[in-house]
């Protein structure tokens, strides 16, 4: 499965960069399953993911929690709790 | 009229206010809240205001929604500015309009607490001394704001 996945403030500056296409591996359901993927291609995302709990997410432009299905999902964002207002 | 909107550049209440109300001499409340950037120590150049374009129009779409589920409004206008934002300077408009008072300060206050927590936008600080700051954390006194309303349906 291909995917688009952007990252914003100081998720995407611990990641070094504002999107990716990536290939996803079999067995990776949901939001969570993304994450502890994602951890495992390197430190800058151990890093941005260090507290994964507190990251959020969205999926096609709508948050979603860590334990959601990504199944048929074209864009899944990551970044930290929002301090807009 | 309901509006919802991001944008680099400023915005005029008064402007705002008159095409809210336009063709609808039935209302008899507007509530306007601004938002601006707030300098506390004499340190701060500018807050970087960072968005998700697309989904901070889209998100802000279904907290107006809501509050139109809850209160009878007339007419609203959500705006979030983004880029770099300097002490004084305003960041964020919420307009609300009913036949009464209390529906339009509800609603404001709901979207506000709503805006805060769930649009997709992020502050960073820019120091006058040159240095780029720190990201503005999330506080805790955001999520309680928004769990009051969860609470009263």
């Amino acid at each position: 499965m291909s995917l688009k996945l952007v990252y914003f403030a100081w998720v995407r500056e611990r990641i070094g960069k504002p999107e990716e296409q990536v290939v996803l591996p079999a067995g990776i359901v949901t939001i969570g399953d993304l994450i502890g993927w994602l951890i495992t291609r390197g430190e800058e995302y151990a890093y941005a993911f260090e507290n994964a709990p507190l990251i959020r997410a969205a999926i096609d432009k709508a948050h979603a929690k860590h334990d959601a299905p990504i199944t048929g999902a074209s864009e899944i964002a990551f970044f930290p709790p929002m301090t807009g207002g | 009229m309901f509006t919802v909107r991001v944008q680099a550049e400023d915005f005029d209440l008064a402007v705002e206010q008159r095409r809210v109300c336009a063709g609808h001499p039935d209302i008899g409340a507007v509530v306007t809240f601004t938002g601006l950037c707030r300098d506390e120590s004499g340190t701060l150049a500018a807050l970087e205001l960072e968005h998700y374009p697309g989904m901070a129009e889209e998100e802000m779409d279904r907290v107006l929604a809501e509050a139109r589920g809850r209160w009878p409004l007339d007419g609203a206008v959500l705006v979030h500015r983004h880029g770099m934002i300097r002490p004084g300077e305003n960041i964020v408009l919420v307009v609300t309009a009913s036949r009464h008072r209390k529906a339009a300060f509800a609603a404001a206050e709901f979207l506000m607490d709503y805006l805060k927590s769930r649009a997709p936008f992020w502050k960073k600080e820019h120091r006058k001394d040159g240095s780029s700051g720190e990201w503005v954390e999330a506080k805790d006194a955001d999520d309680q704001a928004l769990e009051r309303w969860s609470a009263r349906q």
